[in-house]
């Protein structure tokens, strides 16, 4: 965590930041735009994951199918993100070939195609995509609850975008999407690996400070308050399998709730992994919803997850039931183990115990120098990569009486969305 | 040359990997990598599926997943704490000729790593609650596996390529096979199968072999079990004589997936390479090569649509995969066979070739930044018997192929007119 990091902005307002990695002859190049599912209007879900998928359609000097043959040729690789908050393109390279990510990510930040032809071809693709999430009983449950979980906010969409939408969003949709969002003064440029920081820096100021930046105004998304009663949805589908979703409201990544927060996830389902490269998770077996559901046979098997966002996002637990119990009964063991939790004495021991995984997670995705990249961007998309620093430090800070007042805070019955996915045992 | 040098010395070879067979047989190889504090194990024991009985399939799996459920010294509780109280992770699991474990940890607890791995394998005693557990675990995987249409699509297509194979039988058994067993069957399974012998382990990470040797040596040397392990000898696989088109009904799905394909090279045959140099050029350079070029990019009919090639100790088959609306299915079958005929009729191009190779080369670093990543290249090292200067001398190997090898071997394997395909998905599927 004492790594030297170089921070700067160029003029066009493209912030950077460079961490020298003399591991291996690799360097990460990340590319990051604040754009994403939490920046679309209703009627036009969808458009950033899109747009994501068009950029690698080509540009005058990098035509369609030239682009993927540079970098694979280089021994690279590389692929692109879309998120809620935020679209990121990532090329890791061998260090002696680097210059040809520095000049694609910088022409195609301007000068994509957008043919009509590609467009309606990747329409095609994008809803295929989209058909193969739903063949997941999981992402139609995960897909309804989070559209419950907020009234207006954006992050009630899936990324992906609805269907009927993917149907009508057209090229110059599309085209506008790419103009306000790709440019320097709404994006992050992220490098880590075998470099020298002021030749890259110099040579990154070459190719992307010719680039004018335009500044882009945020979105007018309303503070959304948490829900005062709780909602129960239900989806049928296809299978044999009943799975329960409970939908908490966790903070921002920012605010210092979250790290109360994370902690509490420990606690409840077990930690969550934040890397995206490399690491591997740690086992839930010894949490207490694991204990109580899966160990007295409730659940098949529970599992958390928390997300560092830029606006408030949820905490989802996921619980496959036991096909000898109700959704019903699983959901009150639920609520008999939180509320025992709001009782309980949390000992230093656990918060010890969860700053240490956090530790262990954290130095995993460390030995991946294309993890360490991603870490450079992404902390900015939700706050500062001071926030990735000082990570571990925040966790052993926070003690029990935080602990106790997040979870009654958070985790209150009335504020959530619980979703069943009931099989239709096949009756199709 | 100084950067290619430098790439070099990056990469594992016979001067860091150290290796050492100890008395009981357990071969232990272990690379040091002080850039992290942290340590990852892998490796294997010789006990698969293939030992599984027909009426039982799925036991080898049951058994490696119960070793982590009670020892004689811990329960379940206290291992899982100790492990996850370090931020620590150990998994079990089976594959046809072995059973396969791997873990993480800080380098500080490597001692808990290996001591937990070492209690786990030699002196579990599968506690009859806990195996009724496991087994509505696994009967759910298999609920949930049965409405997954790739892992449908590649059920079928295992049977129908290996018929009478265990390589043609799922490691997870069917819903029968599961229910038929019992604890008796597990602990008989672990006492006849499990041993020493010819177990590998590899250490990667913040650690001197120096230490993992003292620490192996230290939790494994009295494990003396000698297994009754012979290996049933198996059948002959033939390549498809005609083919074979299955349908897989899953009723309201959105999307079918498509696997089809036919035979592949052993990881030990001479050509293997050539195979996988030419399996890039069909289905994986760049976006999905020639395949997802016509599939994906030029007809947008599929999301993913690539080829791989997967390689065994027995034999090998080289699948093509795709995900295409349920009224695609035909569309998608013959914009593949049709890449596949011209893959078995012409030569790839000397660009694609060098394009290739200099994928292949330039990428090896890539797959090695990881201590994971090393381990399990080290783990193939020993599995296939490759050798420990195998990748440095892979950029060597790997120029060496021309266009005529990568030809003849597609000739070798696919039959266009001969294959296995498959599909699973709702009934529109065409």
């Amino acid at each position: 965590m004492k790594d030297h990091i170089t921070q700067t902005q160029l003029d066009n307002g493209l912030k950077i930041l460079l961490k020298e990695i003399h591991t291996a002859p690799i360097i990460s190049h990340w590319v990051w735009y604040r754009v994403g599912s939490r920046y679309e209007i209703p009627g036009k879900t969808g458009i950033s994951h899109w747009v994501e998928h068009m950029q690698f359609k080509g540009t005058p000097k990098y035509p369609g199918g030239v682009l993927d043959r540079a970098i694979s040729r280089d021994g690279g690789m590389w692929n692109a993100f879309t998120h809620l908050d935020w679209t990121t393109f990532f090329e890791t390279m061998p260090s002696e070939k680097i210059d040809l990510a520095i000049d694609l990510e910088a022409d195609r930040m301007v000068n994509s195609m957008y043919d009509m032809e590609e467009v309606d071809s990747e329409r095609n693709v994008v809803i295929s995509e989209r058909e193969g999430s739903e063949n997941d009983p999981l992402f139609l449950l995960d897909e309804a609850v989070q559209s419950n979980s907020f009234v207006n906010h954006p992050y009630r969409n899936e990324v992906i975008g609805n269907k009927s939408d993917l149907h009508i969003i057209q090229r110059d949709d599309l085209y506008l999407h790419y103009k306000t969002y790709y440019n320097p003064a709404n994006a992050v440029l992220a490098v880590a690996g075998d470099f020298d920081s002021n030749d890259m820096l110099q040579r990154i100021q070459q190719v992307y400070g010719q680039i004018p930046g335009m500044k882009v105004s945020p979105p007018s998304i309303e503070h959304e308050a948490m829900a005062t009663s709780e909602k129960q949805i239900e989806v049928v589908g296809p299978g044999e399998t009943t799975y329960l979703e409970i939908s908490y409201h966790a903070p921002a990544a920012s605010h210092h709730d979250f790290f109360p927060y994370t902690i509490l996830d420990s606690l409840i389902t077990g930690p969550t992994s934040l890397n995206m490269f490399g690491g591997g998770g740690i086992s839930n077996k010894t949490s207490r919803l694991y204990r109580r559901l899966v160990e007295k046979e409730y659940a098949i098997s529970v599992n958390g997850s928390l997300q560092a966002t830029y606006d408030p996002f949820l905490y989802n637990i996921i619980i496959t039931v036991n096909p000898k119990h109700k959704p019903e009964e699983v959901l009150k063991q639920v609520d008999e183990e939180i509320d025992s939790l709001f009782q309980s004495v949390i000992t230093q021991a656990e918060i010890d115990r969860a700053a240490k995984q956090a530790r262990a997670l954290f130095t995993y995705g460390s030995e991946n120098i294309t993890n360490q990249g991603f870490w450079l961007g992404y902390s900015e998309m939700f706050d500062r990569y001071s926030w990735f620093l000082n990570y571990v430090n925040e966790l052993e800070k926070v003690n029990e009486k935080e602990i106790l007042q997040i979870a009654r805070a958070y985790l209150q019955p009335s504020q959530r969305v619980v979703g069943i996915y009931r099989p239709d045992g096949g009756q199709q | 040359m100084k950067k290619n040098s430098a790439a070099l010395r990056s990469i594992p070879g016979p001067d860091d990997i150290f290796r050492k067979v100890l008395p009981n047989g357990i071969t232990v190889l272990s690379r040091s990598n002080f850039n992290s504090a942290s340590v990852v194990i892998s490796g294997y024991v010789v006990a698969g599926s293939l030992l599984d009985p027909l009426e039982k399939l799925g036991l080898a799996y049951f058994t490696a997943l119960g070793l982590m459920r009670g020892t004689q010294q811990r329960d379940f509780q206290t291992i899982y704490d100790r492990l996850e109280s370090a931020g620590a992770s150990l998994g079990f699991g089976a594959s046809v000729h072995n059973t396969n474990f791997g873990g993480r940890a800080l380098a500080e607890d490597l001692p808990l790593l290996l001591s937990t791995l070492s209690d786990c394998l030699q002196n579990p005693i599968f506690p009859e609650a806990h195996l009724d557990r496991l087994k509505a675990q696994l009967l759910t995987s298999l609920a949930i596996r049965a409405q997954d249409t790739g892992d449908m699509a590649a059920l079928e297509f295992d049977s129908l390529l290996f018929p009478g194979h265990p390589y043609g039988r799922p490691e997870d058994g069917f819903v029968e096979t599961i229910k038929a067993i019992n604890r008796e069957d597990i602990t008989q399974f672990h006492k006849k199968y499990y041993g020493p012998a010819n177990m590998v382990i590899v250490v990667v990470g913040a650690v001197e072999p120096s230490r993992v040797i003292e620490l192996i040596e230290t939790y494994f040397n009295d494990w003396r079990s000698m297994p009754t392990n012979f290996p049933p000898e198996l059948p002959l696989v033939l390549p498809p004589g005609e083919t074979t088109t299955r349908r897989v009904v899953i009723p309201g799905k959105s999307q079918s997936d498509i696997v089809m394909g036919t035979l592949g090279p052993k990881r030990g045959a001479p050509e293997y390479l050539t195979a996988s140099l030419g399996n890039s050029i069909l289905g994986q350079f760049g976006m999905m090569g020639r395949i997802g070029n016509s599939v994906r990019e030029k007809a947008g009919l599929a999301y993913y649509a690539s080829t791989s090639l997967n390689a065994w100790i027995e034999n090998g088959s080289w699948e093509v995969s795709a995900g295409v609306n349920p009224e695609n299915v035909g569309k998608a079958t013959d914009l593949i066979i049709e890449e596949l005929r011209r893959f078995t009729s012409e030569l790839v191009s000397v660009q694609e070739l060098e394009e290739n190779q200099s994928n292949f080369i330039g990428r090896m670093p890539l797959s090695l930044e990881s201590n994971n990543g090393v381990a399990s290249s080290i783990l193939n090292l020993e599995r296939f018997n490759l050798g420990l200067d195998y990748l440095q001398r892979y950029p060597d190997l790997i120029r060496s192929i021309t266009p005529q090898d990568i030809l003849e071997t597609a000739r070798k394997y696919i039959d266009p007119e001969r294959l296995v395909i498959v599909s699973a998905g709702p009934k529109s599927s065409s």
